[in-house]
């Protein structure tokens, strides 16, 4: 069950969205996420899927990997399609109890879990086509220019690109310790919410002394090769901006103006 | 290469009570040798090889690591890139997401250009028959084979000595035997000096001298032959002799003529034939 987060996998490819120089996919992620923020009409999602389509059929990641990153965040697009549904005034269609469905909600609900959806699986594409090495590598190259008024740049890119390194490391050790004692007739599937989280407890525990214990073990590791810090550290690859990243920001801007022109001049 | 002269060394628990990890280490390796130290759990072992790291500074005694004292702290660096470390938990060394990105983390501290890192990348990855796994995510990796890259780590910073803590202790049999390959292949090839701890007396056969510690001291030394022919006494330490060296101890008990130094099937085997 916990194999299912995909936040953080990476598939491994040599596509043009692979190769991308990973600041860029960062900067055209954010913008991407920005432009779903811009729409307020369905129309404007037609140059989203446009957008997605292209970008995930270069990509050749599979489309089931892309919507498995979801699955965990379902929660949470099905509580806000609730609450629009729920809590939107307008012309009711049904009532349930004290429960009034109107149109609007419907049409809200639809319009932001769409711009959810397309959120999260944007975000997906980025880890997914990223290494999280080039990935740290390019936050860190991104915030380097904020070091000057105190942004740890190197340091956060470190913390990231370990705690990317440890999550399934992490993952498979829960599962162990779940299946150790279940065996042994701990239950954490049946019970009400109090109950089952009375009963991660003892999970927790063990997979935080373990937790601590390689941090320990993984400084003195890192130490051990000669690790002190971002100074005078050199990286085996370097980043460069070629033909294809000005090419990928052009239709990104293309991309942008397009939702822009659907916010502002489609009736 | 390596020389620890009365090295002592003390860690203070919780209570402020002082335990010796180390007393009085005498211990000189010389280039190219492979040594194995023996000893059972809380014996000293991983204290001491974290003095040859400048992990771990000495109480008392000095330790040279190729003629620096690893108390001065302008050869920190220099003997960190000399002598190498690897640890007994693969999953705790590796660093980085993609086989050939951790290999490249040591390189990349000392701050050489990248043209040289990929090189020396790719050679310490065939060297260790990794390279075909070079784009790989390591927690898909067997334990023998993170285990492998964890040395590629290493080596790709160019060491003299590798100091291996317990390397196999946490692999299967096929993984054990891949990473001794390894380690024999880095002595016999790259003529590089290895410090191997290990509880595995198959493995210390391989060494040129065993050293055996008990509650910080040393209190074995010698060629493998040596060491294991002396069965009893290794026996009240609490350790074992490679099974084959058992045997041939209980054979000779039974009368049979046997020398009592032999250590591998391989010599058992010209033995038992010569008795024909
Ligand atoms: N960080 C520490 N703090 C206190 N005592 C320690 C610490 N590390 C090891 N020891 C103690 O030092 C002794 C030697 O440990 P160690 O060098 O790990 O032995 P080995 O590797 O041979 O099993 C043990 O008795 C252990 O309990
Ligand atoms: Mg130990």
């Amino acid at each position: 069950m916990l194999k299912d987060i995909t936040i953080g996998q990476y598939i491994p490819g040599d596509t043009p969205i692979h190769n991308l120089d990973p600041r860029i996919k960062i900067i055209i992620t954010f913008a991407f996420i920005a432009a779903l923020f811009f729409i307020n009409k369905f129309f404007g999602y037609l140059f989203v899927v446009a957008f997605m389509i292209m970008a995930v059929g270069l990509s050749k990641i599979p489309v089931r990997y892309i919507f498995k990153g979801l699955k965990p965040l379902l929660v949470i697009i099905l509580l806000t399609v609730a609450l629009n549904i729920f809590m939107t005034e307008g012309e009711v269609i049904y009532t349930i109890w004290k429960l009034r469905i109107t149109k609007e909600g419907l049409i809200q609900a639809a319009f932001m879990a769409l711009r959810l959806i397309f959120l999260i699986t944007g975000a997906s594409l980025l880890t997914l086509t990223t290494s999280p090495i080039s990935l740290t590598d390019g936050i860190e190259k991104l915030l380097n220019p904020l070091r000057s008024i105190g942004v740890p740049a190197h340091e956060l890119a470190m913390m990231m690109t370990i705690a990317l390194r440890f999550i399934p490391t992490l993952l498979e050790e829960t599962d162990k310790i779940m299946k150790a004692q279940m065996a042994r007739g701990a239950d954490f599937e049946t019970g009400n919410i109090i109950s089952r989280a009375r009963a991660m407890v003892p999970l927790l525990v063990p997979l935080f002394i373990s937790a601590f214990r390689r941090a320990d073990e993984l400084a003195l590791a890192m130490e051990a090769r000669c690790y002190r810090g971002g100074e005078n550290r050199t990286r085996m690859k370097q980043l460069s901006i070629e033909f294809r990243d000005y090419m990928a920001l052009i239709i990104t801007i293309v991309f942008f103006l397009a939702i822009l022109w659907s916010r502002y001049f489609v009736k | 290469m390596i020389k620890a002269k009365n090295v002592s060394y003390k860690y203070s628990n919780q209570e402020g009570k002082d335990y010796f990890a180390l007393k009085n280490i005498n211990i000189e390796i010389k280039e190219g040798e492979f040594v194995a130290i023996l000893g059972h759990n809380g014996s000293g072992k991983s204290t001491f090889a974290k003095h040859l790291n400048a992990l771990l500074l000495p109480l008392e005694g000095t330790v040279y690591i190729d003629g620096m004292d690893t108390r001065e702290e302008k050869y920190l660096w220099n003997i960190r890139q000399t002598a190498g470390m690897v640890f007994q938990n693969p999953d705790n060394q590796i660093v980085a997401t993609i086989v050939e990105e951790d290999v490249a983390f040591g390189p990349e501290n000392l701050g050489l250009e990248p043209n040289i890192i990929r090189k020396r990348v790719d050679e310490a990855l065939l060297t260790v028959d990794m390279f075909e796994y070079r784009k790989h995510s390591p927690h898909l990796l067997s334990g023998g084979q993170k285990q492998r890259v964890a040395i590629a780590g290493i080596l790709a910073m160019k060491p003299r000595c590798i100091i291996l803590d317990e390397p196999t202790a946490m692999l299967d049999p096929s993984g054990r035997k891949e990473v001794i390959e390894t380690i024999i292949k880095l002595n016999k090839e790259e003529n590089i000096t290895i410090v191997l701890i290990t509880h595995f007396m198959d493995e210390a056969v391989n060494a040129d001298r065993i050293y055996i510690m008990e509650e910080g001291h040393v209190v074995m030394e010698g060629t493998p032959k040596e060491i294991f022919s002396k069965v009893d006494e290794i026996k009240k330490l609490g350790l074992d002799v490679p099974q084959v060296t058992e045997l041939a101890h209980m054979l000779i008990d039974e009368g049979i003529d046997l020398p009592k130094d032999v250590l591998t099937v391989d010599e058992m085997v010209v033995e038992l034939c010569r008795l024909k």
